[in-house]
């Protein structure tokens, strides 16, 4: 479950006041709005990576409001998949895994198991600057499933996609996410997407955060 | 209303040709670099072989040479320890003061040379500096600190600059996968900032090498003891030996040109994957 209870946070002259919503354990929850009207910041600040100035951010009923990023156990993919550079695939999938002193064995069983699933076994030796944009997406999905997380935070995963890659993520997307027993936030401009995945649809209109399904 | 544009007739309206533009452009540019090429080959002409000989073999010339190589580096490292914490703080964090600590840090760029080298001879005034004036006035520490003073502010706007073009996205998923501030810091952005602080640094030691005016009020020009290549320069001009000073200012030009080559070879290694 992902709940937000009157949470406000402000940032030079932009502010969001009193929004609160509730998605169910294992929903998939999308969130739509015009841009600059606040989504990334309200998911950001569920992720923990922006500072809110009052509410309550609940994840599987724990209070995480004071927790770090890292504590909440949240998996983020931001727009562009914001692979790191310097590091090849199978080192992207690994990275919360090493972070955590896991042993090489099941670090290394935990990048095959990732990589199958997503497809992407055979560019595990690749850098980011070879991959495509699917192959990035893929691969920013993959490290943020790593930690096997419960709640997952896409921030517009498909935009930056050509049509024939969006359609092969969404795909992705429908299978591994949608069904699975990991709560959802998605932010996106589009219907399709709001269509086929979307079991709770939040709209931000104004200053409202209103519930459309 | 347009003309047919079958065979050879062409459209009413003619944006006109670039020609002029690029010629300009090509001039303006072009004129500088010929310039700072004739500089170089008119400072190889005019010296001779034997004061360039000279030049090599006498003692203080190889003192004033170390001296340089040895105190452009250490002020090199010096600047990048600070500038890079300094360049990160100030390009991520927002916080009150923030406006006058970036107009504190403009000051030693703007600022006359000569005018930072009397403000540190004023500041070893007072304590607690005055407490080590007898080790660091007009001695060697004097030629690091001055070079540092100059250097840092260059290399910390050069890692700010380097640091605002890394998105602050790659740091945000690092934090959710479970780093720190500090390991998301050393992780992610320090080896995406490596060319930066290669040209940081470039800049930095560049600039050392340079540094006169401050050298030559807080650390003095005396011979074998606190004589750099600018103010080996500067004291052969005085003695009347142009072809001496000249020679020296190859051996400069040299050394920078050598900095400068592997700074750019470092950065295109780091193209390659």
């Amino acid at each position: 479950m992902i709940a937000v209870e009157k949470l406000a946070l402000r940032q030079g002259d932009f502010s969001l006041n009193d929004l609160s919503f509730e998605l169910p354990e294992g929903a998939y929850g999308v969130l739509v709005g015009r841009s600059g009207c606040g989504k990334t910041s309200l998911l950001e600040a569920v992720c923990g990576l922006r500072p809110i100035s009052s509410g309550r951010i609940i994840l599987g009923g724990q209070d995480v409001t004071d927790l770090k990023p890292g504590e909440r156990g949240v998996g983020y993919v931001p727009q562009d998949g914001a692979l790191f550079p310097h590091l090849s695939v199978a080192r992207q999938l690994a990275f919360s895994l090493v972070l955590r002193k896991t042993q090489p064995a099941k670090i290394a069983k935990r990048v095959e198991e990732l990589s199958e699933r997503l497809g992407i076994t055979h560019l595990l030796d690749r850098m980011p600057d070879s991959l495509s944009g699917g192959e990035c997406q893929r691969v920013a999905l993959g490290r943020a499933l790593s930690l096997y997380p419960k709640y997952l935070c896409l921030d517009e995963p498909l935009s930056a996609l050509d049509d024939e890659t969006h359609e092969e993520i969404y795909g992705l997307l429908q299978q591994t996410v949608k069904g699975s027993d990991v709560t959802v936030l998605h932010v996106t401009h589009n219907k399709r997407e709001v269509e086929s995945l979307a079991d709770v649809v939040l709209r931000m209109k104004g200053k409202e955060l209103i519930r459309e399904r | 209303m347009k003309e047919p544009l079958n065979g050879k007739e062409r459209p009413a309206f003619q944006p006109g040709s670039d020609t002029p533009f690029l010629l300009g452009l090509g001039i303006l540019g072009g004129s500088y670099a010929i310039i700072i090429l004739a500089m170089i080959v008119a400072d190889l002409a005019y010296v001779d072989k034997d004061s360039m000989l000279g030049a090599l073999r006498s003692p203080e010339i190889h003192y004033s040479i170390v001296l340089s190589l040895l105190s452009c580096t250490l002020s090199t490292i010096l600047s990048l320890w600070v500038a890079v914490p300094l360049g990160y703080l100030t390009s991520r964090f927002d916080f009150p003061g923030k406006r006058f600590l970036d107009t504190v840090l403009d000051i030693p760029i703007v600022l006359p040379p000569l005018v930072i080298g009397i403000s540190l001879l004023a500041l070893f005034n007072f304590a607690p500096f005055s407490w080590t004036s007898q080790w660091v006035v007009f001695e060697i520490p004097a030629v690091i600190l001055a070079q540092f003073m100059v250097a840092c502010a260059f290399a910390t706007r050069a890692m700010r600059i380097s640091f605002d073009q890394i998105p602050e996205r790659f740091e945000k998923v690092a934090l959710t996968l479970g780093c720190n501030r500090g390991k998301a810091f050393w992780l992610v952005v320090m080896p995406q900032a490596r060319r930066g602080i290669v040209a940081a640094g470039t800049l930095a030691w560049a600039r050392s090498l340079g540094e006169f005016g401050p050298i030559l009020v807080f650390a003095g020009s005396t011979r074998m003891r606190t004589e750099v290549l600018p103010t080996s320069v500067y004291l052969e001009i005085q003695a009347g030996n142009l072809k001496g000073a000249l020679a020296v200012s190859l051996i400069m030009i040299v050394a920078a040109a050598a900095v400068l080559a592997t700074s750019r070879l470092m950065g295109m290694k780091r193209m390659e994957p």
